[in-house]
C-alpha cells in the first residue's frame, strides 16, 4: 500500500509539471488570441467602411433619388399584438412580404424598425396596400387590409407603417 | 493561507441583457432600422446603418433640419455600444469618448463614462478604468447605480485595493441585482486584505443565500467551493466537507465539489465516507477531469478500506476507459488537425442560439468538442472562437460583395448599351425642341410685359382684333391715297374715311376694358400651358440626366471598392487562418494535456489493477480477522 500511495504522489507531482507547462501556454496562446483581436478589430472596421461605400453606390445605382421608395415597417408602442406576417402591394402589384421570427418580432416590440421594401416609383399619386395577419392576446387571429395613397415627389420617398391591434397608420418621413 | 484572486464580474453581462431601444418618437427611420438589426444582434448591419446615417447627418449644412437630429445623442451613444457588442473595443472607446466630450446632459456623460471604464477594465486596463470611473459625478442613472458600484470595487481589487473595494462592496450588499455576486466578490476582497476569519464569514454567507436564479447560484456554489479548498488547506476537513456538501449536484462545480468532498474525507482518513461522492462521480460524463480521477480514486478508497477485490475490478473498469477515452482523445486530435473542428464551428445552425457553444457536444460527427467544454468557456477562447465566426461572416459578406460588383458593372454595361445610340437623336430633336420653347417663352413674355404697360398706359389700338387692324389700315391707305388727290367728291371722301375711322376708334375705346380682361385671360391660360411644358421640359431634363446618370460615373468607385473588398478578403482570409490555427493549436495542446493526463492516470491504473488482484488474493488467503482490518490501517 506503500507504494500505491508513493504512486499517488507521483501521480499528482506528474499532472502538477503538466499543468504548470499548461499555464505557460496559456499565457503565451492569451498574448497571440490578444494580437489578433486587435487585427480582426482592424479588419472589422475596414470592412465597414467598404460596406457603407458600396451601400452609397447600390442607393445611386439602383434607387435614383428621383424614383426611390422605401417602406418601413413599425409596431404601435405598447400594442400586445402578435405580428406574424405582413404583405405590401404598390398599384396593385405585390412587392413585399415578411414572416416574422421570434427575434424579429421582439426587435420590432423593443422600438426597432424594419425597412420591408426599396424600389422605384415614378413621381406621381399612387397607392399601397398594407395587409397584415397576426394574433391578438386573447389568441384570436386577427387580419387586417388597408389602402392608402401617397404622393411621390422628385426626391427620395420613405413611408412608415405603424403597425397595431386597433389601426394601421401611414406616416411620411 | 493563499490570497484567491478570482472575483467575479457582472457588468458587461447585466448590459448586454438590454436591448438597444430606439426612443418612442421616431423621427429617423434609418435610425431605427438600425436599432431593429441591434435588437437582433445583428451588429454590423446595424453599424453599417448608423454609420451611413452619422456620416450623411454630419455632411449636410443645416444639421438641426435633419431628421437625425433628433436623436443624435442616442445615435451616438448607440454606434460605441454596438461596437462594443460587436467586439470592437477601440472604435467603442473612442465612439464612447466623443459622448463623454460633447455636450451631453448628466445622466448621459455618466452613462458612457461608465461604459467606457467598463472597456477598460474588460482589456485589463484598471488605472483607465477608475479614471473613467471617477468622471462620473452628480446624478448616475438608477439603471446603472450598482453596477457602476460594482465595477469601481472590481477596479480596485484588480488594482491591489482591496480595502476600498470591500467598502464599495460592503454598500452593495443589499443590491438585488447583485446578490450573491456582492457577497463573493467581498468574501475575496476582504481575503485579499488579509481578514481571514472576516472573509470566512463572509464567504459563509454568501454560500447560503436564498437565491434562485442560475447565476447567483452559481457565485453561490463557487463561494462554498473556495470555503471548502480553504479549509483542506487550513486541513480543517470536517469544516471542508461542510462547505463541498452545500455545492449542488447539478451545478457546475458539482464534479468538483463531489471530487473535493471524497478528497476531505480521505484526508481525515474516512475512507468510508469518501466512497459515496466518487461512487457518485464516477458514474458521470467520462470526459470531466474530475470523472476521470474519481475512476481512479474510487477503487483507492476501497483498497484503502481493504475491499481489494471490489477495487481490483474498478481500477480494471477504469483502465478500460482510460483506454476508450485515449482513443477518443486521439481521434479529436486528429479530426481538429483535419480541420472538422473549424468546420464545426461555422455550421450555421449551431450559432442560432446564445448556447451553440454548448450545443457543439452535440454534433455526432465532432467528438473533439468533448473535450473541450472547459477550454471553450474560457473568456479568452470565447472571444477567439467569436472573432472567427466573425471573419467568416465577413468573408461570406465580401465574396457577396464581388458578386455584386460584378452584378453592377454588367447592369451599367447594358445600361450605357441601351442609352448611348439612342441619346444622340434624342439630344438632337429636344434641341430643336428647346429652340422652339425659348421662342415661345420670349414671345410670351413680350405679350405679358405688353399688357403690363397697358394697366398703365392704356393703348385701345393695340387690343384691336385682326379684321380691325385689317380694317385701320385699309383706312389708313385710303387717307394716304386721298391726301394728294384731287377732285369733286374728295371732301367727302375723307369724310366718310373720318367716319369709318372714328367708328372703329369708338369701338376700341368703348370696349377696350373688356378686351384688357379678355387678353389677361389669355395671358392666364397661356401660363397654364406654359406650366405644363416647364413641368414636362424638367421631367424631361432629369430624366435625361438620369439615364446618363445610369451609366456614367461609377467605373472608379466600383473599381475602387474592388480593390479595398479584395484586400480586405486578403486580410479576413489570412486573419481566419491564423485565427483558426490558433484555435486548432490551443484545441489540440487542450487534448494532449488530458492526453497526458489521461497516460498517467492509465499507467497507474495498470499497475494499481495488479496490485489490487494480488492483494486481494493474499487477503483471501489470510485469516479471518485479517480480512476484517479497518479502513487505513497501516497498510
Amino acid at each position: 500500500m506503500r507504494t500505491l500511495r508513493k504512486f499517488w504522489i507521483a501521480t499528482i507531482a506528474a499532472l502538477g509539471v503538466l499543468a504548470s507547462a499548461s499555464s505557460v501556454a496559456d499565457a503565451s496562446y492569451r498574448e497571440q488570441m490578444k494580437g489578433l483581436d486587435e487585427q480582426v478589430q482592424e479588419v472589422k472596421s475596414d470592412v465597414l467602411s467598404i460596406a457603407a461605400e458600396l451601400a452609397r453606390l447600390e442607393e445611386r445605382l439602383l434607387y435614383p433619388s428621383n424614383t426611390h421608395l422605401a417602406v418601413f415597417i413599425a409596431l404601435a408602442e405598447r400594442d400586445t399584438l402578435r405580428l406574424d406576417a405582413v404583405q405590401i402591394q404598390i398599384d396593385g402589384q405585390p412587392v413585399a412580404h415578411s414572416i416574422y421570427s421570434f427575434k424579429e418580432l421582439e426587435a420590432l416590440q423593443k422600438g426597432g424598425v424594419q425597412r420591408i421594401y426599396t424600389g422605384n416609383v415614378t413621381t406621381g399619386e399612387h397607392q399601397i396596400e398594407v395587409s397584415i395577419a397576426g394574433k391578438l392576446d386573447t389568441g384570436k387571429d386577427y387580419a387586417r387590409t388597408e389602402h392608402f395613397a401617397f404622393t411621390k415627389g422628385i426626391e427620395p420617398k420613405l413611408i412608415g407603417v405603424t403597425l397595431g391591434s386597433s389601426q394601421l397608420q401611414l406616416g411620411d418621413w | 493561507m493563499p490570497r484567491a484572486t478570482l472575483i467575479v464580474g457582472l457588468g458587461l453581462a447585466s448590459a448586454l441583457a438590454t436591448g438597444a431601444c430606439a426612443s418612442k418618437d421616431l423621427r429617423d427611420l434609418y435610425f431605427g432600422e438600425a436599432v431593429y438589426y441591434a435588437n437582433q444582434g445583428h451588429y454590423f448591419e446595424a453599424l453599417e446603418r448608423l454609420d451611413a446615417e452619422l456620416a450623411l447627418h454630419k455632411g449636410v449644412d443645416e444639421p438641426q433640419r435633419d431628421s437625425l437630429h433628433y436623436h443624435i445623442g442616442e445615435a451616438e451613444f448607440s454606434v460605441g455600444d454596438f461596437e462594443l457588442y460587436y467586439r470592437m473595443h477601440h472604435r467603442a472607446g473612442h465612439a464612447i469618448k466623443a459622448v463623454l466630450e460633447g455636450a451631453v446632459d448628466e445622466n448621459v456623460r455618466n452613462e458612457a463614462a461608465y461604459r467606457l471604464a467598463r472597456i477598460h477594465f474588460q482589456k485589463d486596463q484598471a488605472a483607465d478604468a477608475l479614471v473613467a470611473l471617477d468622471r462620473i459625478t452628480g446624478k448616475v442613472p438608477v439603471a446603472i447605480r450598482d453596477d457602476v458600484e460594482f465595477l469601481r470595487a472590481n477596479v480596485y481589487l484588480a488594482l491591489g485595493r482591496p480595502g476600498d473595494a470591500a467598502a464599495v462592496l460592503k454598500r452593495l450588499q443589499s443590491a438585488q441585482s447583485l446578490t450573491g455576486f456582492a457577497a463573493y466578490n467581498l468574501g475575496i476582497a476582504m481575503l485579499q486584505e488579509g481578514r481571514e476569519q472576516d472573509a470566512i464569514s463572509q464567504l459563509d454567507r454568501a454560500g447560503q443565500l436564498k437565491v434562485s436564479d442560475a447565476g447567483p447560484l452559481a457565485i453561490r456554489d463557487k463561494s462554498n467551493m473556495l470555503l471548502g479548498k480553504l479549509m483542506l488547506e487550513a486541513t480543517d476537513f470536517p469544516h471542508a466537507q461542510q462547505y463541498f456538501d452545500r455545492v449542488r449536484l447539478d451545478g457546475p462545480f458539482s464534479n468538483q465539489a463531489l471530487l473535493s468532498s471524497g478528497w476531505a474525507d480521505v484526508s481525515s482518513q474516512n475512507f468510508e465516507r469518501a466512497v459515496v461522492p466518487w461512487s457518485i462521480l464516477a458514474k458521470r460524463e467520462v470526459t470531466d477531469a474530475a470523472v476521470q480521477e474519481a475512476l481512479l480514486a474510487l477503487p483507492y478508497a476501497y483498497s484503502k478500506l481493504n475491499v481489494h477485490g471490489r477495487a481490483a475490478v474498478l481500477y480494471g473498469d477504469a483502465l478500460k476507459s482510460f483506454g476508450e477515452e485515449l482513443n477518443k482523445v486521439d481521434a479529436s486530435i486528429k479530426s481538429i488537425a483535419d480541420g472538422r473542428f473549424l468546420k464545426a464551428l461555422v455550421r450555421e445552425e449551431l450559432q442560432q442560439d446564445k448556447g451553440w457553444v454548448i450545443r457543439l457536444r452535440t454534433l455526432p460527427d465532432s467528438p473533439e468538442t468533448f473535450y473541450l467544454m472547459q477550454l471553450m468557456a474560457s473568456n479568452d477562447f470565447q472571444t477567439a472562437l467569436q472573432n472567427y465566426l466573425d471573419l467568416e461572416e465577413l468573408r461570406k459578406k465580401m465574396a457577396g460583395w464581388q458578386k455584386s460588383l460584378d452584378a453592377y458593372e454588367d447592369m451599367i454595361r447594358l445600361r450605357r448599351q441601351n442609352y448611348e445610340p439612342l441619346l444622340p437623336g434624342i439630344d438632337s430633336q429636344f434641341r430643336e425642341l428647346d429652340a422652339q420653347i425659348r421662342l415661345r417663352m420670349e414671345q410670351r413674355n413680350h405679350l405679358q410685359q405688353r399688357l403690363h404697360q397697358l394697366l398703365v398706359e392704356p393703348r385701345p389700338d393695340l387690343l384691336a382684333n385682326t379684321d380691325e387692324r385689317i380694317a385701320l389700315d385699309r383706312i389708313h391707305a385710303v387717307e394716304q391715297a386721298l391726301e394728294h388727290a384731287h377732285g369733286a367728291n374728295v371732301d367727302q371722301l375723307k369724310q366718310r374715311v373720318k367716319r369709318l375711322k372714328g367708328t372703329i376708334t369708338w369701338t376700341l375705346y368703348t370696349t377696350y376694358p373688356e378686351r384688357l380682361t379678355e387678353a389677361h385671360e389669355h395671358l392666364n391660360a397661356l401660363n397654364a400651358d406654359i406650366a405644363v411644358l416647364t413641368k414636362q421640359y424638367q421631367e424631361f431634363v432629369r430624366t435625361r440626366q438620369a439615364a446618363e446618370h445610369s451609366y456614367l460615373g461609377y467605373g472608379e468607385t466600383i473599381s475602387r471598392l474592388r480593390t479595398r473588398a479584395a484586400e480586405a478578403l486578403q486580410n479576413v482570409n489570412q486573419l481566419m487562418a491564423q485565427q483558426g490555427h490558433l484555435i486548432e493549436t490551443v484545441a489540440i495542446d487542450e487534448l494532449k494535456n488530458r492526453r497526458a493526463r489521461l497516460e498517467v492516470y492509465q499507467t497507474q491504473a495498470r499497475y494499481a489493477v495488479a496490485d489490487s488482484y494480488d492483494r486481494a488474493a493474499k487477503t483471501q488467503a489470510a485469516p479471518a480477522p485479517e480480512q476484517a482490518a479497518p479502513a487505513g490501517g497501516g497498510h
